[in-house]
């Protein structure tokens, strides 16, 4: 009889303790071909590579506690620096009415803006994976946001730096020397403690953020110095800076104006940047179910040499078209003119659709121009390139 | 003789001009009185919670399916707000979709993007746009409230084996994909039975009808079923409501764009 109850006890148990986990995620092959004969040594034409990127999904107290674990790895052919794993996500998350915590590593996006994100800063960005910067690595992270009704008061601690993905000797896209290993600012390195505080909040037909960052530049500066042997070596110096942000999105018809501006100081100059623009959408093109979004942006930088600061004086134009059928067929098409020096541009289009309702493809091409030796497209401009992605959802 | 035929028929076509114009105000009244009970007889839901199929099928017959998680929120004297999450297609689960809907008002609607962890203002001005492909325009999918048209009746008919008023519903808010939808709403549970949608060439674009109504808390009817035809492309959308909860335990907080984030 006790031998029963112990055994109820134990199921009853084990029904409670183990909440139902649920396992989806994604797997891609991808296939990337430059047009032209690399620039550089060591580098190929064609690149395969596949990934896989799996999430592990539980939640109990009805929801209010929720663990979520998402590795990723992907597989080059030829870049030993793009074969990498990162863990994107394993956090905890507590969800209350007015309040929530996330605890471990994880991504957050702040912004508003298209083809720049100045404001965004939590996560280091995985520049191996993607051009457009959007992909991002895991950061680890204690973070805690109140609801009010004077919108979401958020504060993070950030107790390790995750350093930018760069290519190899054998990738492109990369200087002529592929960039070496980090140097910090801070004597705590990768260990030093950063903090973030930020509050985002809808009043009305506007979007609005304010955001406040110090600890360690997601964004280094590129020094480059002979080693021992006389040979150039590139390396990433991760200063320690403060950062002060503004996003603010206003609609208004058919028409969504954008802005962002970041002020940062404690890297080689201190200095702010904006970008600003509008996208208007309009549906039913000459009675079709055409969909279409017109884009421009306006990118401003201080800065005069910085390899990343691309956006010193630019415009981007951009046009997106929506086919608004089942396979959520989209394709942007999109260009940047450096307004200071007119042989400096770069294009891109990005397709995408879907085949069933677990696979879907993605066809992106990225095209560049420079003639100006000091400009960081220079360094890329034999990277034209087209990719054709495969991805199988489950 | 001829003088006097030409007056009679003057006077003929004088009187019945008079009759009509008094018929179609008092016609028009009853239009009004006909919608308002409409929404009566819909108030008080609360909160409610539906797992949702869409099915979406083409001209030729091939069909895909999304599987959504539509929470609602009754707001009074406003439109309502809804949060739709999708299960499938797999390449947007976790995309959740907020929308407060407004009588005359512009609708504010956000949209969250797991992939990026991106929640991002979209423009209402889209309300002719095709809602995730489907032949449901996103102007389809919001709360229906009384403001938003002006009515005129059109008399009686028999649908689905009940009879109906038959009104002509223009649309008073801006940017809508329609110049008017004509309604068929049954006399005896006040339920839309049957709505066909005008494009802005006057053209009868898309047939919605409603199906296998179940009352619920003893007062709210909802269709099981709804097809939205589309006669011109011949595509179309079925809505299949799985399950629907009317004792949720949802809030105002739960429709709240920074709590996007944490729909799954």
């Amino acid at each position: 009889m006790i031998r029963a109850f112990t055994l109820y006890g134990v199921l009853a148990l084990a029904n409670n303790s183990y909440a139902e986990i649920e396992v989806t995620g994604s797997a891609g092959f991808e296939q990337r071909y430059f047009l032209q004969d690399a620039l550089y040594e060591n580098q190929e034409r064609t690149y395969s590579s596949a990934f896989l990127m799996p999430e592990v999904y539980t939640q109990w107290n009805d929801g209010a506690d929720t663990l979520v674990f998402k590795p990723f790895y992907r597989i080059d052919e030829h870049d030993d620096e793009r074969t990498h794993g990162d863990i994107r996500e394993l956090q905890w998350a507590h969800y209350a009415d007015s309040w929530e915590t996330r605890v471990g590593i994880g991504k957050v996006f702040w912004g508003q803006t298209e083809s720049l994100h100045l404001v965004d800063i939590i996560n280091q960005t995985d520049s191996v994976e993607s051009l457009d910067g959007e992909v991002k690595l895991g950061q680890p992270m204690v973070n805690f946001n109140y609801f009010s009704d004077y919108g979401m008061f958020s504060i993070y601690a950030l107790p390790y730096f995750r350093e930018r993905t760069f290519q190899g000797d054998s990738g492109r896209l990369r200087p002529p020397v592929a960039i070496g290993d980090a140097l910090y600012e801070s004597d705590d390195e990768q260990q030093n403690l950063d903090i973030a505080i930020r509050w985002q909040s809808s009043i009305a037909d506007w979007e609005v953020g304010l955001s406040a960052f110090s600890g360690t530049t997601r964004e280094p500066e590129l020094f480059t110095t002979p080693n021992q042997d006389g040979e150039l070596v590139i390396f990433p110096f991760y200063a320690q800076i403060d950062q002060f942000g503004i996003d603010v999105l206003k609609v208004s018809g058919a028409w969504l104006l954008k802005l962002e501006s970041i002020y940062r100081s404690g890297q080689s100059e201190d200095f702010a940047a904006v970008v600003t623009g509008f996208e208007y959408t309009t549906q039913g093109i000459w009675g079709s179910r055409y969909g279409l979004g017109v884009l421009a942006e306006y990118q401003y930088d201080e800065r005069d040499d910085n390899f990343f600061a691309i956006g010193q004086n630019d415009l981007m134009t951009g046009l997106r078209v929506i086919v608004n059928d089942i396979a959520g067929t989209e394709v942007l098409f999109g260009f940047v003119q450096d307004l200071d020096e007119s042989s400096t541009y770069s294009g891109f289009v990005e397709a995408s659709s879907r085949l069933t309702a677990n696979w879907s493809w993605k066809l992106n091409g990225y095209f560049f121009s420079a003639d100006d030796t000091e400009d960081p497209f220079y360094f890329l401009r034999r990277d034209d390139h087209v990719q054709f992605s495969l991805e199988y959802y489950f | 003789m001829i003088s006097i035929r030409k007056a009679v028929s003057l006077f003929t076509i004088l009187l019945i001009g008079a009759t009509h114009v008094v018929a179609s105000e008092t016609d028009n009244a009853t239009a009004l009185t006909i919608a308002k009970e409409r929404k009566q007889r819909d108030i008080g839901w609360g909160t409610t919670e539906a797992n949702v199929t869409m099915v979406l099928r083409n001209s030729q017959g091939q069909e895909a399916q999304r599987e959504l998680n539509v929470k609602s929120l009754e707001v009074s004297d406003d439109g309502d707000k809804a949060l739709t999450v999708f299960n499938s297609p797999r390449d947007v689960k976790g995309t959740a979709f907020l929308s407060f809907s407004h009588a005359l008002e512009p609708d504010e609607q956000w949209i969250y993007l797991p992939a990026l962890k991106r929640v991002k203002r979209i423009s209402s001005r889209n309300k002719s746009g095709p809602f995730v492909g489907s032949e449901f325009a996103f102007e389809d999918m919001t709360s229906y409230e009384v403001e938003k048209f002006s009515y005129e009746h059109l008399g009686e008919e028999e649908v689905n084996g009940e009879v109906c008023f038959v009104l002509r519903q223009t649309p008073n808010y801006d940017y809508s994909g329609y110049t008017s939808q004509k309604v068929w709403i049954d006399k005896s549970h006040y339920r839309v039975q049957k709505v066909e949608f005008y494009d802005k060439k006057n053209a009868l674009l898309k047939v919605l009808t409603p199906q296998e109504y179940k009352l619920y808390k003893d007062k709210f009817w909802r269709p099981m079923r709804s097809e939205m035809r589309n006669v011109q492309t011949r595509k179309s959308t079925y809505l299949i409501t799985e399950d629907i909860n009317f004792d949720t335990e949802l809030s105002e907080s739960d429709f709240d764009k920074n709590r996007l984030k944490r729909a799954r």
